[in-house]
């Protein structure tokens, strides 16, 4: 096996062993684990990628809140206002990252479609800052989803040395996941080198270091979505950073480990159980759902 | 372990939960695939943060929906009550304690069709993946990435050496094989997880062998 890793530094000696972007050591990665070849690997992202504009797409249509009345009717509230004479001093596309991102948990609310990326709670990051990429660059579908592969190897490297789930390692394991990949796939698309590409996960990873998983009423909602919504302008500042040359001083390798160790530590009742932070606030309380009713057999 | 891209981007799903949707309607799939079809009865046990929480989660129908053969994409999981109705699957849904060494997203299926009964016991085990970890009384390690077979069969020798001679013939490499049996000559089972795909026709030739009492082929779940 000539392009397997667990370390983001091994895949970084790799990209220099071989002189290929962290995308393209993906690729030949997948293609020697015979997971396909590298027209189906590309067609099969573009489709992904198609999927997670669908879902943006579907989530600024919603008007309604869903069932649980947490979430619903923001992203479109939100990007309605991007197009306003009230926009931000930062601009019309800052305001339509976050409303994307809000998009997506909000299709996610409403048992729309959307694809984990890693998670379902953390699936708006990335196709939030790959869509608002593309809109500024003018770029095509073909090229905003290639850098897919290189999110995908940066969460490889957190799946192996840590985990995506908010229940083994709390929020900083889903949208901090969510935001290195995101980060380092912006990264690429703007030309930044493998090693870039690594710093401005690390960036984006440690400053999500420590967020716990309190979901109200253990709902996939609140506050993920706000999250979601936020978390793209982490990746966007990750990245920008990592270009302009900035390193972090932990590596990469390292800050994964720093994810594991808090995640191990984290109390339960701050890792989905919707026992502690936000889920237990006297308001966070009124939404607990009431006690399962058995559906009858039809 | 290698976990591939689509494990990290993917997979494709309806909302709101990984676990508690997609991982729910994955290890229902599955299932179906090992009964051979849609059941006419299911008892569905589920275990801790399943039963707690699954509610809002939708993990009830999400079950029901992977039985009735959709896939976690599927956006008739929130109807699939209603499409289990007019495929006459009958179910229960209840709680069930599987000890405190269970996943907090654990599930037991008690599964009917025509004469194949079938008892497996699963959990969710974060961003879609799944585990089976018991058929019937045998434990099991069935993740889905890989094609899976699994044959029941009784304990003898040779078994094993001819399915894998007969796989050979037709270079398709075994990445694992597990065979669990409780008594010598008894009944057994084996699960054997292949790279690529097995055609018809070698299948046609496993089932023809001595002592194979059953044999499924798992396909790669969807998303995978």
């Amino acid at each position: 096996m000539e392009y397997q890793y667990h370390t983001a530094s091994e895949m970084l000696a790799l990209t220099r062993r071989h002189n290929l972007s962290v995308s393209e050591l993906i690729l030949a990665g997948e293609a020697e684990l015979g997971n396909g070849d590298r027209e189906a690997l590309l067609t099969r992202m573009l489709d992904y990628y198609r999927r997670m504009k669908a879902s943006v797409a579907a989530g600024l249509e919603i008007t309604e809140r869903s069932r649980s009345g947490l979430s619903g009717g923001d992203s479109r509230r939100l990007h309605a206002h991007s197009s306003g004479n009230r926009v931000s001093a930062l601009g019309q596309a800052f305001e339509r990252s976050i409303s994307y991102g809000l998009a997506v948990l909000e299709t996610n609310a409403a048992f729309g479609q959307i694809v984990a990326t890693p998670t379902a709670g953390s699936a708006g990051i990335a196709p939030a800052c790959l869509l608002t990429w593309q809109e500024a660059r003018n770029a095509s579908d073909e090229t905003a989803s290639r850098s897919l592969f290189a999110a995908a190897g940066i969460g490889k490297v957190i799946g192996y040395g840590a985990c995506f789930s908010g229940a083994q390692g709390g929020c900083q394991a889903e949208v901090g996941s969510a935001c290195a990949m995101a980060a380092a796939a912006l990264c690429e698309l703007d030309g930044g080198t493998p090693e870039e590409v690594v710093q401005a996960a690390a960036i984006a990873l440690q400053n999500t270091l420590g967020l716990i998983c309190d979901p109200i009423g253990g709902y996939v909602e609140a506050p993920c979505m706000m999250r979601n919504g936020l978390y793209t302008l982490h990746a966007f500042g990750a990245a920008a950073m990592a270009l302009s040359g900035i390193c972090s001083i932990v590596p990469f390798d390292e800050v994964v480990g720093a994810l594991r160790e808090i995640g191990e530590k984290m109390p339960r009742i701050y890792k989905e159980t919707a026992e502690g932070g936000l889920a237990a606030t006297p308001t966070g309380l009124r939404f607990r759902p009431r006690p399962r009713m058995v559906p009858p057999s039809p | 372990m290698s976990l591939s891209t689509f494990e990290i981007i993917g997979p494709p799903m309806v909302g709101p939960s990984s676990s508690h949707t997609a991982g729910a309607c994955r290890i229902a799939w599955a299932a179906r695939q090992l009964l051979g079809g849609t059941p006419e009865m299911a008892r569905i046990g589920l275990h801790g943060s399943f039963y707690a929480t699954g509610q809002g989660h939708g993990t009830d129908p999400a079950i029901i929906a992977g039985l009735l053969g959709f896939h976690p994409d599927d956006i008739r999981i929130k109807d699939s009550f209603a499409h289990a109705a007019r495929e006459g699957l009958h179910f229960e849904i209840g709680e069930i304690d599987l000890g405190p060494h269970a996943h907090p997203n654990s599930v037991e299926l008690d599964l009917r069709r025509k004469d194949v009964a079938l008892t497996l016991r699963a959990a969710s085990v974060g961003g879609g993946s799944i585990q089976i970890q018991q058929i019937g009384l045998f434990p099991v390690d069935i993740r889905g990435a890989l094609e899976t077979l699994i044959f029941w069969h009784l304990d003898a020798s040779g078994f094993l050496a001819r399915i894998t001679a007969v796989l050979a013939c037709v270079e398709i490499n075994v990445a694992s094989i597990r065979t669990s049996r409780f008594e010598r000559g008894e009944h057994a089972l084996t699960v054997m997880e292949v790279d690529g795909t097995c055609p018809a026709d070698l299948l046609s030739v496993l089932g023809r062998m001595r002592s194979l009492e059953r044999m499924v082929r798992l396909p790669r779940l969807p998303g995978f």
